[in-house]
């Protein structure tokens, strides 16, 4: 594609043609999930009306066309993630169990003394799963701070040992889900691999927004989620190097991830099997797949321009708005597309609420990132996020709602006071 | 739905002057409430005096309805027989899961019939409840504390601090504060 076309994108995507109320929708909620295209939701109902049937045990002919789809989807996965091989992808419901799955399996590695380090920007599942399995190996639970501009804090790291020759496993965001920030997931791979622990990825926000290629990355397993790549809901992808994966136990125990049951003692399906027990998500790999092949029709080279250039605008616009603070990386740094930000004197869930009643659909709250805000020194913060489909004139719908807001919660003060509080009267004092 | 039902003047006023804000003592129990889903927080205090509600304080970071509900709360329950403060609780939480249908007396509601406003907004209906919820359970634990001092006449009842995760989860153990 030579020039960007939005519009073009926008209308694969018959749900941003919705209005809320008398305003369009503006959504900037994609960091959160995004909105399927046509031939998404198509290929699922494809998929459902025409052959449907159970994976790997029906052997009939829809058996044979579900099985052949939803393994077509995992070297689909494998081809946009830059993966040696299909068998790395094994498929999970979301980020969220990629990462437990990856916790709880390299967790059986881990003994009293051994760390493990994340950072304080994660998204909670990229932290407790950790701490769940630190607190059941006796293994110690470190962690990156982050600079005042939102950076991972590389000089401290070093200065402390953060990665030292006690540590088993790194896991960070390759973008953080608040901040935006990019994090140098090559350098702390490096620091990782010199003392021979494994480093884990989050994707989550990184694979929607950018080309990737786990080599280059210098992950040995990288999690994502199908929901915010366009895919459907219940999808999640955990890519790990196949040496690793093979070494590695079962997660859950059940039917297809197992090779020969007795009633003694069982042994394992090899990877990917090993790690998907039970019927896994069909229609949803095949809408998955039907997402990459969406993204890639695009280019993710210039999906990734795209979100540069809406949040480097959506950055300037706000910076106009009187008492608006960007939390985290500014214009001048590579960023991801999550904009956090407060208003002063108007809490998150307030800005969230008057901005959805002008069609702007925000996430206001701690985004899953209690310990980030704590950081910042923040309850909760409001957030927008752009994506593929998102114009300049949906962020100047966000900075307009915003000089709305302001005002709104500015408006009249004291204007309606009303005297009929009996007992504030006879309390207020009462205390000391 | 108008989100002007939602940010009615009464709210807003409570919003920007909060009645009652700031721990006070002396206090029969201290609990602390969250909303896990947005993380809206309160510390909130009772002092009982026979069977009235001798005071209510509270320290708490949150979002305009939140801290406007507890505002008006402690407007409406301070100075209140309990078992009265309790039936009132009862009918707040039926007008805030009327989906805006209740129509409240506004001589017993006073400021708090602003609030069938919200009721018509699902999602924030959780907030108008935080330091109502906070408020029976501080109520409950002093009056436990109550029954266990004039028994035992030698528990603290000022060291009451106690945290629980959602409003609605059973008691958990005591923390000294
Ligand atoms: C950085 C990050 N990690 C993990 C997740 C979890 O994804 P999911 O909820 O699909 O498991 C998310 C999104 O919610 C995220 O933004």
């Amino acid at each position: 594609m030579s020039r960007y076309d939005v519009e073009a994108i926008r209308a694969d995507f018959p749900i941003l043609q919705r209005r809320v109320g008398q305003y369009p929708l503006a959504y900037l909620d994609s960091a959160n999930t995004s909105q399927k295209p046509q031939q998404v939701v198509d290929a699922i109902a494809q998929h459902y009306l025409q052959h449907n049937a159970n994976v790997a045990r029906a052997m009939h002919v829809l058996g044979a066309e579900a099985t052949e789809s939803f393994e077509g989807a995992r070297s689909r996965v494998a081809r946009f993630i830059g993966a040696a091989s299909p068998d790395e992808v094994v498929f999970t419901k979301n980020a969220s169990e990629a990462l437990n799955l990856a916790a709880n399996t390299l967790g059986s590695r881990l003994r009293p003394g051994d760390e493990v380090v994340v950072s304080v920007m994660e998204h909670h599942s990229n932290i407790v799963p950790w701490q769940l399995v630190c607190e059941r190996t006796g293994a110690t639970l470190r962690w990156f701070d982050v600079t005042d501009d939102g950076q991972l804090d590389l000089e401290a790291a070093e200065s402390s040992g953060l990665v030292n020759e006690r540590t088993k496993v790194v896991s960070l965001a390759w973008v953080s889900n608040v901040l935006g920030t990019v994090n140098p997931i090559r350098t702390v791979a490096d620091w990782a691999h010199v003392v021979g622990a494994v480093m884990v990825v989050d994707g989550a926000q990184g694979v929607p927004q950018r080309p990737t290629d786990v080599t280059a990355l210098g992950a040995d397993m990288l999690a994502f989620t199908g929901h915010k790549v366009c895919g459907p809901t219940g999808i999640g992808v955990l890519w790990g190097r196949l040496d690793l994966l093979s070494d590695l136990p079962p997660f859950l125990g059940g039917g297809e991830m197992i090779e020969v049951v007795r009633m003694e003692g069982s042994t394992w399906a090899p990877p990917p099997h090993r790690f998907e027990a039970g019927t896994p998500p069909i229609a949803q790999a095949v809408g998955l797949a039907a997402a990459l092949d969406y993204l890639d029709g695009i280019g993710m080279d210039a999906i990734a321009a795209h979100e540069t250039d809406i949040t480097q605008y959506a950055l300037e616009q706000l910076a106009r708005v009187e008492g608006v603070r960007v939390l985290g990386p500014g214009a001048d740094a590579d960023r991801g597309g999550a904009i956090a930000f407060t208003l002063e004197g108007v809490h998150p869930h307030d800005i969230m609420q008057l901005l959805d009643s002008r069609g702007v659909a925000v996430r206001g709250g701690h985004h899953c990132a209690r310990p980030l805000h704590d950081r910042f020194g923040v309850q909760s913060s409001t957030r927008a996020s752009g994506y593929l489909y998102t114009t300049r004139a949906e962020v100047d719908a966000l900075a307009e709602a915003l000089d709305h807001t302001r005002q709104f919660f500015a408006r009249g003060r004291g204007s309606a006071r009303r005297s009929r509080r009996r007992h504030s009267d006879a309390a207020v004092g009462g205390g000391a | 739905m108008n989100v002007e039902d939602l940010y009615q003047e009464i709210i807003l006023d409570h919003y920007r002057e909060r009645h009652h804000s700031g721990l006070r003592e002396p206090f029969g129990a201290e609990v602390h409430h969250v909303n896990p889903s947005c993380g809206d927080e309160i510390t909130l205090r009772v002092a009982l005096a026979g069977d009235e509600i001798a005071d209510i304080s509270y320290d708490a970071v949150g979002c305009s309805i939140s801290q406007a509900s507890t505002s008006v709360m402690a407007d409406l329950l301070i100075g209140r027989d309990i078992d009265d403060a309790m039936a009132l609780y009862d009918e707040f939480l039926e007008m805030m899961n009327s989906r805006g249908q209740a129509t409240p007396d506004e001589d017993r509601f006073e400021d708090a019939i602003a609030f069938v406003g919200v009721s018509q907004f699902p999602a924030r209906v959780k907030c108008a409840l935080l330091g109502w919820a906070a408020t029976r359970d501080a109520v409950a634990r002093a009056q436990t504390a109550e029954t266990q001092s004039s028994e035992t006449q030698t528990v603290d009842t000022q060291t009451g601090e106690t945290r629980a995760a959602t409003t609605d989860l059973p008691t958990p153990p005591q923390e000294a504060s």
